[in-house]
């Protein structure tokens, strides 16, 4: 039984190339010139793959947060602007003058401020459904675009580059500030450590402590759980609050990871949040399979850009690619869900 | 401003996010959250002024936007009636999927000529004093909107058929007990909706902004609509009220950029009616909530009653078994 859900994956994976393929046609490239362009950007040389890891890393730690919010049954849309104020607080250490001089000091306030932004803006999100009634999915939407305004505000109005301020950005943080790059790559230790630790506590905190179970009994039947006296709204406002400070911390990495642009501009999240999501949905909310997908998202991302660059294609078209997988994923598992029933007959439901 | 000119400022810019809301207050009193009404927006805007564009005929445009509404609606019904996937999850898919699919698939039609619904006023009543200027001397697609919004409501509150649709989402298993095909009905009503928000798409690219680039105008108003609808009470002209008070807020906030103090980029009012509108919801949302009662208990009787009267036309429980999944036991 162990390999049907493999087997089911990598049938989704054929299922979604087999589709993407005529879109990518109409737009007149060839198949096996977008496999070349999509190959070539994302593990062409050691830097294209240092992107690839650099870009996998943020996904990964949204993911973690994810798996804590989605095992309480949370929907934390709000994820996307968690990232983003994680990036602003960070952001507001590292431009401080007194940052340049200690740099390890500044960094690791500048961690722990992306890491508390984030937990306060899912804070009023778990505020708004525990209290407001209004569901996560909204209220996190609502903060989404509040935070694209608030970084809207800042980049044009007080931390805007000197003489003319424009939306690609502030001025970027001193380079003693970045993460310091692995030998050749382009890439920090931090940066491939950081999200695996995450994942793991995540995983372990689900999977080995009352808390996570306390969490699954919410996500699985709500008012169950209320009865058999699980205190709902706190439990659900930790979920949400640690789903929010490991976004934030992506956001972090976002300012100061070795190939980032360093910067607060406003595309500064760029979707990173709503791709956690996805990822975490073809993962089937199982961490373990978060690695490896986070890697392919990643290669998905850098590839299409290079894709749309080589062919003169929107720079979606990576976009396009990781929504059909998980759509075919998602399409595949009710099938093989369907087939099971049938198979044992209509007695078991 | 004159508040005529404003009033049909309003009515002229608001079918798409009316086609939106009222598609999606079809498909939620069916039971089925339709959460792929922004890219479902985007998809059929995007088709729409293609076809269009290449036709020459604004016709082909509106089937278009139909038809990828309807196509969309359709992956969504097979995904969440027939495969049982959470509607959420799918609809989120579906989301961001037909955005990135309408900015791949639209890029060669970007900044490119097309036609556009030409203005029509109603003979005879646009020469009504007040309502004529508002209602009468717009163009067809308004009076489409209109009626649609009419319609609506008349088939949910006044036909067998509109009283059966509510029945798919305030109790399934009750409808399937007399007689109901659950699945094959909620099937149809997702599919109406799905053409609705395309035709929403259509009245975007084909008259309110004509013509297709980037960034399109039009992201973002899916998500404001699945607001409206809650806003609105899953009530069609409830919701198409919202509608209107929305896009006046687009509106008022790009009249008032140059009213800012100097210290504040204009840009920020653009994304300002986007909280407002979901910070309206908490409005809908405080009214059952047990503070809310508790205060008022404490009030004095009458005061309490005028209140309690205004807080019940504010007051929307959303159809019982929304975004459910039917089992037939």
């Amino acid at each position: 039984m162990r390999w049907r859900p493999v087997a089911l994956r990598l049938g989704a994976v054929l299922v979604a190339v087999l589709l993407t393929l005529p879109i990518v046609a109409v737009c007149g490239v060839t198949p096996a010139e977008g496999w070349a362009s999509l190959v070539n950007g994302a593990c062409g040389s050691i830097d294209k793959f240092g992107y690839v890891l650099a870009t996998a890393a943020p996904l990964l730690l949204c993911a973690a947060g994810l798996l804590i919010a989605f095992s309480a049954g949370l929907w934390n849309i709000g994820v996307e602007g968690q990232v983003v104020l994680g990036a602003v607080a960070a952001f507001a250490v590292l431009r401080a003058p007194w940052a340049v001089e200690h740099p390890i000091v500044a960094n690791l306030g500048a961690a722990v401020a992306a890491w508390l932004a984030g937990a306060v803006w899912a804070l009023v999100t778990a505020v708004l459904k525990t209290r407001g009634g209004i569901h996560e999915i909204f209220g996190g939407l609502a903060l989404n675009f509040a935070a694209a305004g608030v970084t809207l505000y800042l980049i044009l109005g007080p931390w805007k580059r000197p003489g003319v301020g424009s939306t690609s950005g502030s001025v970027p943080v001193r380079e003693t500030l970045w993460l310091p790059a692995l030998g050749e790559w382009n890439l920090s230790v931090v940066e491939l450590l950081l999200p695996i630790v995450a994942l793991i506590a995540a995983a372990v905190l689900l999977k080995g402590t009352y808390f996570g179970l306390r969490l699954k009994a919410l996500g699985a039947n709500g008012r169950a759980a209320e009865r058999l006296g699980v205190p709902v709204r706190r439990n659900l406002t930790i979920a949400l609050c640690a789903s929010g400070a490991l976004a934030g911390l992506a956001g972090w990495l976002l300012i100061v990871g070795v190939s980032a642009q360093h910067n607060l501009h406003s595309e500064i999240s760029g979707g990173f949040g709503y791709l956690a999501l996805l990822l975490v949905l073809l993962a089937n909310m199982r961490a373990r399979w978060c690695v490896p997908l986070a890697l392919l998202f990643a290669v998905l991302l850098r590839g299409g850009l290079q894709l749309s660059m080589d062919h003169g294609l929107d720079s979606s078209v990576g976009g396009v690619l990781q929504g059909v997988l998980v759509l075919a994923a998602l399409f595949a598992s009710g099938l093989v869900a369907k087939w099971q029933l049938s198979g044992r007959g209509e007695g078991e439901k | 401003v004159d508040t005529a000119v404003l009033l049909s400022m309003i009515v002229a810019t608001a079918p798409p996010v009316i086609f939106a809301v009222l598609g999606e207050t079809i498909c939620e009193r069916a039971g089925v959250i339709n959460l792929g009404l922004d890219g479902m927006l985007v998809l059929s805007a995007m088709t729409s002024f293609a076809a269009a564009a290449t036709t020459g005929s604004l016709a082909v445009g509106f089937l278009a936007g139909a038809a990828v509404g309807i196509l969309v609606a359709l992956v969504l019904a097979i995904g969440t009636l027939t495969l049982r996937q959470s509607q959420f999850a799918i609809g989120f898919v579906l989301t961001l999927l037909c955005r990135d699919l309408a900015y791949v698939l639209g890029r060669s039609f970007e900044h490119q000529a097309g036609p556009q619904v030409a203005p029509l006023s109603l003979p005879g009543l646009a020469s009504v004093p007040v309502l004529g200027p508002i209602f009468f001397q717009q163009n067809m697609l308004v009076y489409a909107a209109l009626a649609c919004v009419f319609a609506t409501w008349f088939y949910l509150y006044h036909t067998q058929a509109g009283l059966r649709l509510c029945g798919l989402g305030e109790n399934p298993q009750a409808a399937f007990a007399r007689g109901v095909n659950v699945v094959r009905q909620r099937y149809l009503y997702v599919c109406l909706g799905g053409a609705l928000t395309g035709l929403g798409g259509a009245a975007f690219s084909l008259f309110v902004r004509p013509g297709w680039c980037r960034p399109d105008g039009i992201t973002g108003t899916g998500w404001i609509a699945l607001a409206i609808v809650i806003f609105g009470g899953w009530h069609p002209v409830r919701a198409a009220l919202g509608a209107c008070l929305f896009v006046a807020l687009q509106i008022l906030a790009v009249r008032w950029q140059g009213a800012l103090p100097s210290g504040i980029p204009s840009q920020l009012l653009t994304c300002i009616p986007f909280p407002l509108m979901i910070f309206a919801l908490l409005l809908v949302t405080l009214t059952r909530s047990e503070g809310t009662q508790r205060v008022l208990a404490r009030l004095p009787t009458g005061l309490r009653n005028v209140i309690e009267r205004f807080l019940n036309i504010l007051k929307a429980t959303p159809p019982a078994a929304l975004g459910r999944d039917f089992k037939r036991d």
